[in-house]
C-alpha cells in the first residue's frame, strides 16, 4: 500500500499529498489548470473535481441500484435488492413518521431517504485502503486525488447549506414572512428585549447548518486522518511494522463502519428534526 | 522547544477531549441503563435515542483526536 512511500520526502508530505483536493479553475497567469499550487489564485470559481466527481457518481449509483431494485417487483418471490430496498424506505420511513408529526409534506421522506443512502455511500469509499485509488490515478497520469467526498468541507457544508435554505423557505411558507420574524423577535424574552432576543435566535438559527455541515466534515476527516497515519507503518519495509499496521487498520475499519453509518443517520435525524420544526406553528 | 509544545498541544486536545467525552458517555449510560431498568418495553426507543446522541457526544472529541494526530505527524 504504502511500500510506494520513497517517493516522498517526510511523513508530513505523504500526509499533505493525501490530504489536497484535485482543484481545478482558471487563473490570471497560466489560465485553466488542475494543479494545486495554483489553488490560492483561482478565486471563487475552483473546483475540486475529485470531491464533485464522486459525489455525482456515487449518488448515481444510489439512483441506479434502486431503481433496478424496483423495477422487477413481485408479492411472490422478491429478489435479495428489492427486499434491501424495501428495508430502506421502511426504516426512513418510520424514523420520519415518529419525529415529523408537525405537518405533513410529501418532499421530507424521499429526502430523507436520499441523504441517508448518499452520505452513507459517500462515506463508506473510506474503507477503500487510502492508497489504492490514488496509485491508481497517479498511474493515468493525475497527481492529486481525494477519493472521499465528506472529507472535503464543502460539500457536507454545500448539503447543510441546502437544508437550511429548506428551513428558510417553509419557515416563511408555513408562517409568513411575519410569522418567522415574530419567532425570532419574540421568542424567549417577550417584545421589549427584541435586540437580545434576535441575537439568541439568529446564532440559534445559523449554528444549525454549521453545526451539521462541521459535524460529519469532522468526523470523516479524522477518521481518513487515522487511515493515513496507520498506512505511514508500512513505509519503513519492516514485516513486524508491516503486520502492526494491517493489524491497526482492520481494528479502526471495524470501529469506522459504525460510525460511518451513524454519521449518516444522525444527519438524516437532524434534517428531519429542524424541517419539522420549520413547520411548526404554535404560538409563543 | 516548538517540536515539543506542539506534542504539548495534541496531547491536551486529546486527553482534554476524552474526558469531556467520558463524563457525557458515562452519564449517558447510566441513565440509559436506569430508564431501561425501570421500562424494559422503552428499550428499542431508548437504544435509537441513545445511538443520536452517542454519535453527537463522540463527535467533538474524534474531530479531537484528528487534529490532535494531525498536529504530532503533519505540522
Amino acid at each position: 500500500m504504502a511500500a510506494k512511500g520513497n517517493t516522498y520526502e517526510t511523513t508530513g508530505e505523504y500526509i499533505q499529498h493525501h490530504l489536497t483536493n484535485l482543484v481545478c479553475g482558471k487563473t490570471d497567469a497560466h489560465g485553466w489548470t488542475c494543479d494545486p499550487h495554483y489553488a490560492d489564485q483561482m478565486g471563487f470559481w475552483s473546483f475540486h473535481v475529485d470531491s464533485l466527481g464522486w459525489s455525482i457518481f456515487l449518488g448515481a449509483i444510489f439512483i441506479g441500484l434502486f431503481r433496478v431494485g424496483v423495477s422487477r417487483l413481485s408479492n411472490e418471490a422478491p429478489s435479495g435488492l428489492q427486499n434491501f430496498v424495501e428495508m430502506c424506505v421502511e426504516f426512513v420511513n418510520e424514523n420520519v413518521q415518529s419525529m415529523f408529526t408537525s405537518a405533513k409534506n410529501p418532499l421530507i421522506g424521499p429526502m430523507a431517504l436520499t441523504v441517508l443512502v448518499w452520505v452513507f455511500l459517500m462515506n463508506l469509499m473510506d474503507l477503500i485502503p487510502v492508497d489504492y485509488l490514488p496509485s491508481a490515478a497517479k498511474a493515468v497520469g493525475i497527481e492529486y486525488f481525494k477519493v472521499v467526498p465528506t472529507t472535503d468541507p464543502n460539500i457536507t457544508l454545500g448539503m447543510a447549506l441546502a437544508v437550511f435554505i429548506l428551513i428558510i423557505f417553509y419557515s416563511i411558507k408555513i408562517k409568513g414572512a411575519k410569522g418567522f420574524f415574530a419567532e425570532l423577535a419574540f421568542h424567549p424574552f417577550g417584545k421589549y428585549l427584541m435586540p437580545v432576543n434576535l441575537i439568541l435566535e439568529g446564532v440559534n438559527l445559523l449554528a444549525k447548518p454549521l453545526s451539521l455541515g462541521l459535524r460529519l466534515f469532522g468526523n470523516l476527516y479524522a477518521g481518513e486522518m487515522i487511515f493515513i497515519l496507520i498506512a505511514l507503518l508500512l513505509v519503513f519495509n519492516s514485516i513486524s511494522l508491516g503486520l502492526l499496521g494491517v493489524g491497526l487498520h482492520l481494528l479502526w475499519a471495524l470501529f469506522h463502519i459504525l460510525i460511518l453509518g451513524l454519521q449518516a443517520f444522525i444527519f438524516m435525524v437532524l434534517t428531519i428534526v429542524y424541517l419539522a420544526m420549520a413547520h411548526e406553528t404554535e404560538d409563543h | 522547544m516548538e517540536q515539543s509544545l506542539l506534542f504539548v498541544a495534541a496531547s491536551i486536545i486529546i486527553g482534554l477531549g476524552a474526558v469531556g467525552a467520558a463524563i457525557g458517555v458515562g452519564v449517558l449510560g447510566g441513565k440509559f441503563l436506569e430508564g431501561a431498568a425501570r421500562q424494559p418495553e422503552l428499550i428499542p426507543l431508548l437504544r435509537t435515542q441513545l445511538f443520536v446522541v452517542l454519535g453527537l457526544v463522540d463527535a467533538v472529541p474524534m474531530i479531537g483526536v484528528g487534529l490532535g494526530l494531525y498536529i504530532m505527524f503533519a505540522v
